[in-house]
């Protein structure tokens, strides 16, 4: 019994250890060294012209790149889950692409098709539109990384929920529309929302394709992180710290929200 | 996904729910403009960069000098990062499945930090406790130390969520039969446990390696971009910053591809891992329409993307 007991305690000395250097006294330790001095140099940091316009950037990429993979997520999934084709494969491993690809690399790829001499340069020239180094080419980079996760959460609970109940709609006379805004949605509602809450995560704190594409101009096109980056090397250590605490909390709140979301659809 | 519905029992298909309104061809042809424009084009255009003075220059690019040694360096790391992650991922999923103690419930909630928190944010967090003001006095700060660190931090959750739903199926009958036969706890481990846990455990290295391998913000700050620490995602992002597109775009290319060697590697182990599970009975019951009782926190979960997918296929 006492080599049981011992092992136990062992096992959770190495477990807890390992996250407790590796997540918890890292977090703890920010929190600490961002309020050495008091609320107000962090605040003051993050509240000042350059702080407040990296934080409306960063919320209007969010406002613009979650919902657009949230309508075609849902849609995605119904055609995955619901309509057999030959190419369903195919849009499947390109839906977890950008899962695999470095965020530099997604950067990279756009910065190719849009810079000078890329593909739609001279059209984008003419049209007067400006892609990189401004807000479009940033909101791409954050559509580009964040498509997977509604799809992939969507999916699963299309497949276990069946089709027994639409079929019941249909026959009780719901036309296409009412049973999906009746019958489909509410079911698959806490997938969807699931995938809502990682996308937001993801591009809240998209950094390497972004800083790839936006140029990194403070007041213009600097995101949070990016603010994060760029005060941390101009040794602004109240900027930095007070940017990255305020990122930490956002994702304190997402942990949250994914653990209500996992009950939720536990129960 | 075909192959997954193929195993459900499905409707006949008048009766089956259509795409409201639009109907299928056009939802089709908007999720294949959509992914064309996002995804596809940006990569096309990468990949004829890359290629753009010729095959041999493209090898040039990638063969030699600082991009060689950035590839070498991210693999050597990404592999340590693995097996580190590998050991503690499994024993923190059994701490969560099989011990009991106050505080696991927001041990089980921090496990997935690394998957919220932004990667610049973990490169500043770990300087704090890591780097020259630590408090410990362990300076890992710019050495190859602080890279594994980083990247130990960024893929912890897979392992540990790809395991934990394993654990919770697994029958303990085979464990106290080994027992009471008089088997001693490693012996149960290696023999029964270990054997049971190794897809799900192949899967979720297979991820984090995956992760490992692009990983750009975390090791940015903390581990930084001198020679000797630069890995491949640095090098890319220095080599766009001095204008040379074409080594740049070949480097991605190359560690594009590894990435989806190790996204091939991990369906190959979920094909094996169904046909064992099949092979134990449990797949067979195809008539299963309800999921089974924590199926929903199983494909709730955003570092088992794959575990969606052997759900399919379980049913």
């Amino acid at each position: 019994m006492s080599r049981s007991t011992s092992s136990r305690w062992g096992l959770r000395a190495l477990g807890l250890g390992y996250i407790a250097v590796l997540l918890v006294a890292p977090l703890i330790l920010l929190f600490y060294k961002t309020f050495e001095e008091g609320i107000a140099p962090p605040f003051e940091a993050i509240t000042s012209g350059d702080g407040l316009h990296a934080l409306k950037l960063t919320l209007l990429t969010v406002v613009i790149a979650v919902p657009l993979n949230t309508v075609f997520g849902v849609i995605c999934s119904l055609l995955l889950v619901r309509h057999k084709w030959k190419g369903n494969w195919l849009i499947d491993a390109v839906i977890n692409l950008p899962f695999a690809i470095s965020p530099v690399v997604i950067g990279l790829s756009l910065f190719l098709l849009y810079g000078k001499q890329g593909w739609f340069e001279p059209g984008l020239a003419e049209a007067g539109i400006k892609v990189l180094f401004s807000t479009p080419g940033i909101i791409l980079a954050c559509v580009f990384v964040s498509v997977p996760f509604v799809v992939r959460e969507t999916v699963p609970v299309l497949q276990e929920i069946g089709t027994e109940q639409e079929q019941a709609a249909e026959t009780l006379g719901a036309n296409g529309w009412q049973t999906f805004w009746r019958v489909t949605l509410p079911a698959i509602r806490w997938g969807v929302v699931y995938g809502v809450v990682l996308s937001t995560a993801r591009v809240l704190g998209e950094f390497g394709a972004v800083s790839v594409v936006s140029g990194n101009i403070s007041g213009e096109t600097q995101t949070l992180p990016l603010f994060v980056e760029k005060n941390y090397e101009n040794f602004n250590l109240p900027g930095a710290f007070g940017a990255a605490v305020l990122l930490a909390l956002l994702a304190l709140v997402v942990l949250m929200a994914m653990n209500l979301l996992k009950r939720k659809e536990a129960a | 996904m075909e192959a997954h519905a193929a195993h459900r029992p499905v409707a006949p298909r008048s009766r089956q729910f259509r795409l409201p309104g639009v109907g299928a061809g056009l939802g089709r042809g908007v999720v294949v403009l959509w992914l064309s424009i996002i995804v596809l084009l940006p990569l096309a255009a990468m990949l004829d960069k890359s290629l753009s003075e010729g095959i041999g220059h493209f090898w040039d690019q990638v063969s030699q000098g600082q991009a060689k040694k950035s590839l070498e360096l991210i693999l050597v790391c990404s592999l340590i990062v693995a097996g580190i992650n590998a050991v503690f991922g499994t024993i923190v999923a059994w701490l969560l499945v099989r011990d009991n103690f106050p505080g696991k419930s927001i041990l089980n909630a921090i496990i997935d930090l690394p998957f919220a928190l932004p990667t610049i944010v973990a490169s500043l967090i770990l300087i704090q406790l890591w780097g020259k003001n630590s408090p410990v006095g362990v300076d890992i700060a710019l050495t190859r130390t602080a890279i594994v660190v980083a990247l130990c931090f960024v893929t912890l959750p897979f392992v540990v969520r790809a395991v934990q739903p394993l654990l919770i199926e697994m029958d303990r009958d085979m464990e106290e039969a080994a027992a009471s036969l008089g088997a001693g706890g490693f012996t149960i481990f290696r023999r029964i446990i270990f054997p049971n846990l190794l897809p799900g455990l192949a899967a979720g290295v297979a991820l984090a390696f995956a992760r490992a391998l692009g990983e750009y913000g975390s090791v940015l700050l903390f581990a930084g971009g001198k020679p000797d620490t630069q890995v491949a995602s640095i090098f890319i992002g220095q080599q766009i910053e001095t204008g040379n597109e074409v080594g740049a775009s070949a480097v991605s290319i190359v560690l594009l591809l590894m990435a989806l060697v190790c996204l091939f590697v991990i369906t190959l182990i979920q094909r094996w891992g169904t046909r064992h599970e099949r092979a134990q009975g449990a797949g067979a019951g195809g008539l299963t329409v309800m999921p089974v009782a924590d199926g929903g926190m199983e494909t709730l979960d955003p570092g088992a993307e794959h575990l969606d997918q052997e759900d399919g296929q379980r049913e």
